[in-house]
């Protein structure tokens, strides 16, 4: 006998003035490898075609389907329900702006970080189309790759204490990202610089150490290392600060 | 009406790896741009993309020798000689420029590492000397259908991280993305495109978007199947709104790929990394058979190839029994942990986590699925719409046409920065001389016309048939009669059936409110112009009686190079039609390279200048 699994899904439509915020409940037979991909498609399908959600890739690589599935966030896309209790909660990320249901914008958040936090090689150097290209150990590509890695779903902020408090915090997605620029050669910020960037309570130090992010991210990214190794990084640099105070004017701010 | 309305010089409809990097090229001249994307950028359909891009650098041992010429010559062969020549000339030129300026915009493509390295072929070990003085550059692995190993790559997430790069480089340089906003229809004067009417899909609010260029970047039709590996995004929505200005052609619609390795059940892809670094294929016995069917190429034939004998293979009664079906296995055990670890670590998690299989002891169950779509906007050389001024298109939405009837693996990735690249050159020429001036009042027609559109749907004045209905029949009329192996009397009933379907999704009425972000009204505002995509891939191939790469009918077996050397262009210029104009041009206007045998894949060919039969 299958299951028959209870669904309760947090619903509102913000830009519906009759709709108040509140959970409604689906039934649906369980399928073997049912994932909630599919059960939220076949409920939209044949239950009710108004259920907003997001998916695209639907295999773990596009970071659409952020959810917080039974009180915990992940990528819906992934979750077989053969793994969850027969009555499954699901409710929108927090920390992001509800676009209705399960549905977030998470766009607007990650692009006005990057952009915050300047994610991209600064250099001076130009382009040559008739050069070949500068070399690079393999094993440095790899490190980079493995940061890389990360796909922008907003479990990672979802989970967070101290973003879930405070608007302004950039998230142990944004640390990495950092890390990742300073691991790669072609970048030429020096320390000072990143200080500026994540040496604050917006950056690394509004961190509290709680770690949920490393445990819920789905690309298992080992971001207990990444922001141990930068809080040293940047409290070494603070320290410098401290006795050769900052030139006026030399380092960017944001 | 009331309505947000937008200026810019270049309007990029898709912020994909095509629609970004031509918006790189025309803000670093100088211009404004706006991308559009119906998810954050960085969700775009091009972060799929595992294996890597060809570019013929020829820095890794097994690449040696190898120049564009040879990568020119792989591309017109895979293509089946369906191809542009001129195109795929530009491409095979462009691409390692491409790929070393990705690389100066942090692109971590992985390097060669000196000394002697072991590599698998078909389930054989083997080892090569990675040169020193090669060391440290970027390196590439194998392919199928090419001479030489080509494909650059980063791990298996190269289109992810090819993305956030040049994602990154778009936020540098401060152009706008609007994401979760859909072009729906474009506006142009009949000879003009000026911009589009689209629909914030945050709010459902409509908006006017109004620009001197256009581009369309909006990738593949695959979505137009019931198995498909594409994302749920890949609608063909771009193709729509070029194919209902009645002016612009969809060129070669029935060119169309699958690809061998699709998972079972779920149609996630597994790269073709997993056959080009020496996986293999097996059947019900665990045996291989594609060394069998093509002894010189065997799994690293094109995708076309390999696919049919896959389900040439299955009718034998070599396949696996499944609940889900007939299906294969692949084999990628004997490349061991640590390579499967990191340089197919995304296959690994995916077997793993999908599947519950484990791939470095367990088989992975595979079955081709709806892959890439090689048809789309014709465009020329330059990426110039045909039929409108003002309209380009890049990358997979395009018909550029450097594929032809069948796509290279590693050279859509490759096509996207190649062509954006280029493209990308030829839309700032087009700025640079523009003199179009922009009134909202251009946008008036267009936007009454898409609100009531919008009503009619709400207020189910038209009718009552139920959208997702519509979409199931006519993505299994595809699958079942417009797949692999193709016939006439299949393809006629497809023709047929999608026919009634259209009459059908002409009478779309809402079950839901239709308000806010609304699914529901954004996939009925669709529907329409899905169905219409569906007829032109059904109708292109029922009429193109030969064979030619992917596009295989059993009623005409041979490669007619006398009669079918060309393209197709669907027009569909009344609404109220059900089936397209089809014409014809030559596949390309320069012939670097005539056609002759692929090398692979057994086919009759028809010469060119074979005697007419009566």
């Amino acid at each position: 006998m299958s299951r028959q699994l209870k669904f309760n899904i947090f619903r509102f439509n913000p830009e519906d003035p009759n709709s108040e915020p509140h959970t409604d409940t689906f039934m649906l037979e369980e399928t073997p490898s049912l994932t909630l991909f599919i059960a939220l498609n076949k409920i939209r399908e044949e239950q009710d075609p108004s259920l907003m959600f997001d998916f695209a890739c639907r295999m773990a690589i596009c970071g659409s389907c952020g959810m917080v599935i039974n009180g915990r966030p992940g990528l819906a896309c992934k979750t077989l329900t053969v793994e969850l209790p027969q009555e499954i909660t699901l409710m929108p990320l927090p920390v992001f702006k509800l676009v209705g249901d399960l549905s977030v914008d998470t766009g607007t958040w990650f692009r006005a970080t990057n952009t915050k936090i300047e994610s991209w090689i600064h250099t001076d150097q130009e382009f040559d189309p008739e050069a070949i290209e500068e070399r690079m150990e393999n094993d440095l590509a790899n490190s980079i790759f493995e940061l890389e890695r990360c796909i922008e779903c907003g479990c990672c902020l979802a989970s967070c204490g101290t973003a879930n408090m405070r608007d302004d915090f950039v998230g142990a997605f944004a640390l990495n990202r950092i890390s990742r620029f300073i691991m790669d050669p072609r970048d030429k910020r020096t320390d000072p610089e990143y200080f500026d960037v994540v040496g604050t309570d917006q950056g690394i130090f509004g961190c509290m150490g709680l770690l949920a992010c490393e445990d819920v991210c789905p690309r298992e990214i080992p971001l207990q290392d990444q922001l141990g190794i930068l809080r040293r990084k940047m409290a070494f640099q603070g320290l410098k600060n401290i006795f050769k105070p900052k030139e006026k004017g030399r380092h960017r701010r944001f | 009406m009331e309505h947000e309305t937008f200026y810019t010089d270049l309007l990029c409809v898709g912020a994909g790896l095509a629609g970004e990097r031509v918006a790189i090229a025309a803000a670093s001249a100088g211009f404004d741009a706006i991308l559009l994307s119906l998810v954050p950028a960085r969700r775009s359909h091009s972060c799929a993309a595992e294996g890597g891009m060809q570019a013929a650098l020829g820095n890794c041992a097994m690449g040696e020798g190898d120049s564009p010429d040879v990568h020119f010559a792989d591309t017109v062969k895979g293509s089946d000689w369906g191809c542009d020549q001129e195109c795929a000339r530009i491409f095979a030129d462009t691409a390692p420029v491409a790929v070393r300026e990705a690389a100066n915009w942090g692109m971590p493509w992985n390097r060669v590492v000196a000394g002697k390295a072991k590599y698998w072929k078909g389930g054989e070990e083997f080892e090569a000397e990675e040169k020193k003085d090669k060391h440290g550059l970027i390196t590439a692995r194998a392919f199928g259908g090419t001479a030489k190993w080509r494909t650059c790559y980063t791990a298996d997430g190269t289109g992810h991280t090819l993305l956030y790069t040049l994602d990154n480089k778009v936020t540098q340089l401060g152009v706008r993305v609007h994401d979760r906003v859909e072009a729906v229809s474009l506006l142009h004067d009949g000879a003009n495109c000026i911009g589009c009417v689209a629909r914030d899909l945050k709010t459902g609010k409509l908006r006017v978007y109004l620009a001197k260029a256009t581009l369309i970047a909006t990738g593949g039709y695959g979505r137009l199947y019931s198995e498909t590996t594409n994302t749920v995004i890949n609608d063909g929505g771009g193709h729509i709104i070029a194919l209902d200005t009645g002016l612009v052609p969809f060129g070669n619609p029935e060119a169309v790929q699958f690809h061998p390795t699709g998972v079972v059940p779920t149609n996630i892809l597994v790269t073709e990394g997993c056959r080009g670094d020496g996986g293999t294929l097996l059947d019900v016995d665990e045996k291989r058979f594609m060394d069998i069917y093509e002894p010189a190429k065997a799994e690293l034939a094109s995708r076309d190839v390999v696919s049919r004998w896959m389900m040439y293979h299955i009718a034998q009664g070599k396949g696996v029994p499944s609940p889900y079906g007939d299906h294969l296995w692949l084999d990628i055990r004997h490349l061991g942990a640590h390579h499967i670890t990191t340089k197919l670590r995304e296959v690994y998690d995916l077997c793993r986590h999908f599947l519950g299989v484990d791939p470095i002891n367990q088989l992975i169950p595979v079955r081709p699925a709806q892959h890439y779509s090689m048809g789309g906007v014709r465009t020329n050389s330059d990426g110039a719409a045909y039929g409108l001024k003002g309209l380009f298109s890049c990358g997979e939405s395009a018909c550029w046409d450097m594929h032809g009837f069948n796509r290279l693996g590693g050279n859509s990735l490759a096509e996207t920065i190649v062509a954006g690249r280029y493209v990308g050159m030829k839309v700032v020429e087009f700025l640079q001389g523009a003199e179009v001036t922009l009134k909202s009042s251009m946008a008036e027609q267009g936007l009454a016309s898409m609100s009531e559109r919008i009503d009619r749907l709400v207020n189910r004045a038209d009718g009552a048939e139920n959208v997702y209905a519509i979409k199931d029949a006519m993505q299994l009329v595809m699958m079942e009669k417009v797949g692999i192996f193709r016939n006439g009397t299949d393809l006629q009933a497809a023709v047929d059936a999608l026919r009634e379907i259209y009459a059908k999704a002409k009478k779309i009425g809402l079950r839901s409110s239709g308000i806010g972000a609304n699914p529901e009204l954004a996939l009925a505002l669709k529907m329409p112009g899905m169905v219409r995509l569906a007829i032109c891939v059904a109708y292109g191939a029922l009429m193109r009686t030969e064979s030619r790469g992917c596009h295989a009918r059993d009623d005409y077996q041979a490669r007619n190079d006398r009669d079918w050397l060309n393209r197709t262009l669907a027009y569909w210029r009344d609404l109220d039609a059900d089936l397209p104009d089809l014409q014809y041009e030559p596949s390309t206007k320069v012939m670097y390279m005539p056609p002759g045998d692929r090398g692979y894949g057994k086919t009759e060919i028809i010469p060119m200048d074979a005697p007419k039969e009566d």
